[in-house]
């Protein structure tokens, strides 16, 4: 699955228009809580979250992001959306919830990131 | 006023870590950043200069990710917990030294702080997704060692250190 059937299948809408929207996403993870996505990306992971502060692409510096789903309709203030763009970090907002979002992709064959 | 000493060395590494505290070896590299209490604009950054630097000296990818992760978890906690204090990273050249000196107030019971879930973050916190009780427990974790020291109304030392293999 790429960053394309992604945004098809959660009707997004990418924010920022340099994205690679062929780039590969192997896994997915999905959490509001910082430290649970710290604990548990160990690989590249696609992030569903309904964080929008400027600690959330923060924390792709720390780990391997391959792109941030803002949930619920929320999208990052201006100044955030900069940081990903800076970074070359593929983020893209939705209207619908994160247990939707995250039902939709694991149906489409996205499995979750290996948790240890 | 009781000062704390908690100590975590990983199953196997006592004797390295004895012999790096016993000779205390000249740093290679080293950079300090200062952080500020609640600017949470600003925090992360230390940690993201001290990966990329390793980076450049060619330490791999899941010694970069535990590194950054512990140095990530321990300078958020410096923002979220305390008046402000300074990151510290070490380079030395088999490992990284990385310490947090903060000018309180200091934590109350450590072990209580250890525990998984435990967490005394404010609201402003939690609503950035911080304060799930999990930062400690996530730099043990990541770590080779981890010490901290600390006391009520005082300073507070948190330093941990990496291996790179």
């Amino acid at each position: 699955m790429n960053l394309r059937d992604i945004l098809t299948l959660l009707e997004g809408e990418i924010l920022y228009p340099e994205v690679d929207l062929d780039r590969e996403v192997p896994c997915a993870f999905a959490s509001d809580m910082i430290s649970d996505i710290l604990m548990c990306t160990k690989e590249p992971t696609l992030l569903l979250t309904g964080l929008t502060n400027n600690q959330i692409i923060r924390v792709s510096d720390m780990i391997d992001i391959v792109g941030i789903v803002f949930v619920r309709g929320k999208k990052p203030l201006e100044d955030v959306i900069e940081m990903a763009e800076e970074r070359g970090l593929p983020i893209i907002t939705t209207k619908f919830s994160l247990y939707r979002c995250s039902g939709l992709l694991y149906n489409a064959g996205l499995r979750s990131c290996k948790i240890q | 006023m009781i000062m704390q000493d908690y100590w975590y060395i990983r199953e196997g590494f006592e004797q390295r870590i004895k012999e790096y505290l016993a000779l205390a070896p000249v740093v290679e590299v080293d950079l300090e950043f200062e952080v500020m209490e609640k600017d949470f604009n600003s925090a992360g950054k230390g940690s993201s200069e001290t990966k990329n630097l390793l980076k450049r000296l060619g330490v791999e990818s899941d010694i970069l990710r535990r590194v950054a992760v512990s140095a990530y978890e321990a300078e958020i906690n410096m923002a979220a917990h305390s008046r402000g204090g300074k990151m510290i990273s070490e380079v030395y050249d088999d490992h990284i030294h990385v310490r947090f000196e903060d000018i309180g107030p200091g934590i109350e019971n450590i072990d209580q702080a250890m525990v998984p879930g435990y967490s005394t973050a404010d609201e402003l916190v939690r609503e950035l997704g911080f304060g799930a009780g999990l930062g400690l427990p996530n730099i043990k974790k990541n770590c080779d060692a981890m010490h901290i020291r600390s006391a009520k109304d005082s300073p507070t030392l948190l330093e941990f250190i990496i291996y790179f293999g």
